[in-house]
């Protein structure tokens, strides 16, 4: 009884030490999943650093959709890893993450993109994930108020349908992990920033902030956004460019779908919380910024597709509109691990628009690596290397993929 | 956030009738190494402040310009033809 009138604090401020073992920069979900893994793995003497309060970044304005419906073998399968993680992640946690499990609707509405999603069709379900294609008809059993009808430009032919994607509170993660690592001995500084990033021959020694320096045998970088301004401090350029994702979300309506709806061709994705209110999202925009201001011309294209599947949103009040940063990489796969020539500094970064659904894998592996050194099978296809080694991901089943290139 | 880019050729337009078309890099040169060429293709200083850039003025006079913005804050300060050599 006593949780329910939060009695408990759900972590303490700690003075900051002079010395951690692992010194983790960015308070977000990525960081404070990490921490909380290595904890279970026995390295506690960890500090999350953030310019900010804790999760305000890209973990703060994410639409918190998960899926794994993906169409790479390494995409699907760490994906599928991650789905995994976030069905158990509230008894984990003994936090409730607010998971639902709507399911999963990506659209298509030409020959092409019908080919596509038969393909992530069999790659998922040879890989386990339970995915298939349906037609107009379960469509409509599905979500009945979708606008089906023929003769429009991009009328919807079929779909994928996806049921174990849903969507989960966003905040509630990060409260969850960051108290999860917390009680295992991890310090959270929110408001310290870091200002430099000190090395010796080679080799990364610690982090200067406005507080003071520390030492650190391990320092990561989980800025996802800002990883090119944090790299800039090592002068080493990332194969990331920050562009801003822009979403709105409406005003509470009676319940009127369940499943969450993607279109490619049509750059939107919409679902409906469990409060009612109708959340829109798109790709990302087609110029980088570290802006997280929102536009009316992104409004306007986002509202006008979501207006192709729902007409009768057209009088639905828009209630707030809002940017995050996405640092997307060439391949929409993310840039994971060691960094050649710089021992002790890891990245975790090139988070685009799948970084909230990645958390739990993502930081799981790479705390094993921290406390192991051996980079897990998971993650191996996404290390920094793979640029110099011709070996990239090509993710192309990542919600900004027709977009931007 | 939106903003204005002054075309050379057509003046004031809004950003949404051009196309981005990366930071400006120098190309290596054809024998340069398999490195230098990787970094060119994808390595990105991406930073925050001021960069110069191209883009593309895809609907208006189709011409490629260069322009220094302050990627924080948007403020295009300068905007010129390319210098081609």
């Amino acid at each position: 009884m006593l949780q329910l009138f939060r009695k408990e604090r759900m972590w303490e401020k700690r003075p900051l030490k002079d010395r951690y073992d692992v010194v983790i920069i960015g308070a977000g979900v990525h960081g404070l999943s990490t921490a909380y893994y290595l904890g279970k793995l026995g390295v506690t003497n960890v500090a999350v650093l953030d310019k900010g309060y804790i999760g305000g970044g890209g973990s703060a304005r994410t639409t918190a959709i998960i899926r794994a419906n993906y169409l790479t073998s390494q995409g699907v399968l760490f994906f599928r890893e991650s789905l995994k993680l976030y069905e158990g992640l509230a008894k984990e946690l003994d936090f409730n993450i607010m998971f639902s499990q709507l399911g999963r609707l990506d659209l298509g509405h030409t020959d092409s993109s019908i080919f596509g999603l038969r393909q992530r069709a069999e790659i998922n379900q040879l890989l386990g994930v339970d995915s298939r294609m349906v037609g107009p008809k379960e469509i409509k059993e599905l979500v009945p108020a979708i606008d089906l009808r023929e003769g429009k430009t991009l009328p919807i032919i079929g779909a994928l349908h996806h049921p174990p994607g849903g969507v989960v509170r966003h905040d509630a993660v990060v409260w969850g992990y960051g108290r999860g690592a917390a009680r295992q001995g991890a310090e959270i500084h929110p408001f310290t920033e870091v200002t430099a990033i000190t090395q010796e021959n080679g080799r990364v020694t610690g982090v200067e902030t406005p507080d003071g320096r520390i030492e650190a045998d391990t320092v990561l970088s989980a800025t996802a956004g800002w990883s090119s301004t944090i790299a800039k401090m090592l002068d080493l350029e990332l194969p990331i460019v920050t562009h801003p994702l822009q979403a709105f979300v409406t005003e509470p309506l009676k319940p009127f779908m369940r499943t969450s709806i993607s279109s490619a061709n049509l750059h939107v994705y919409v679902y409906q919380t469990d409060r009612g209110e109708v959340v829109v999202g798109g790709g990302v925009d087609p110029y980088p910024t570290y802006s997280q201001r929102s536009t009316l011309q992104t409004l306007e294209s986002l509202a006008g597709h979501a207006l192709e599947m729902f007409p009768f949103l057209g009088r639905a009040k828009v209630l707030r509109q809002w940017a995050g940063l996405c640092d997307m990489t060439p391949d929409y796969a993310p840039v994971m691990g060691r960094v050649d020539g710089l021992d002790g500094f890891l990245i975790t970064a090139g988070w685009g628009t799948w970084g909230f659904k990645a958390a739990p894998v993502a930081g799981r592996s790479i705390a094993e690596l921290i406390a192991t050194g051996k980079t897990p099978d998971l993650i191996e296809p996404f290390g920094l290397d793979r640029f110099r080694k011709g070996k990239l991901v090509n993710e192309r089943a990542a919600a900004p993929a027709a977009a931007i290139h | 956030m939106a903003f204005l880019l002054t075309c050379p050729n057509c003046g004031d337009r809004s950003v949404y009738e051009f196309r981005f078309g990366g930071e400006l890099t120098q190309r290596p040169k054809p024998d340069s190494s398999s490195n230098d060429w990787t970094s060119y293709f994808y390595d990105r200083r991406n930073a925050a402040g001021t960069q110069k850039e191209w883009w593309y003025h895809k609907f208006g006079c189709r011409k490629w310009i260069v322009a220094a913005r302050n990627t924080i804050t948007n403020e295009v300060s300068e905007t010129a033809w390319p210098d081609l050599g």
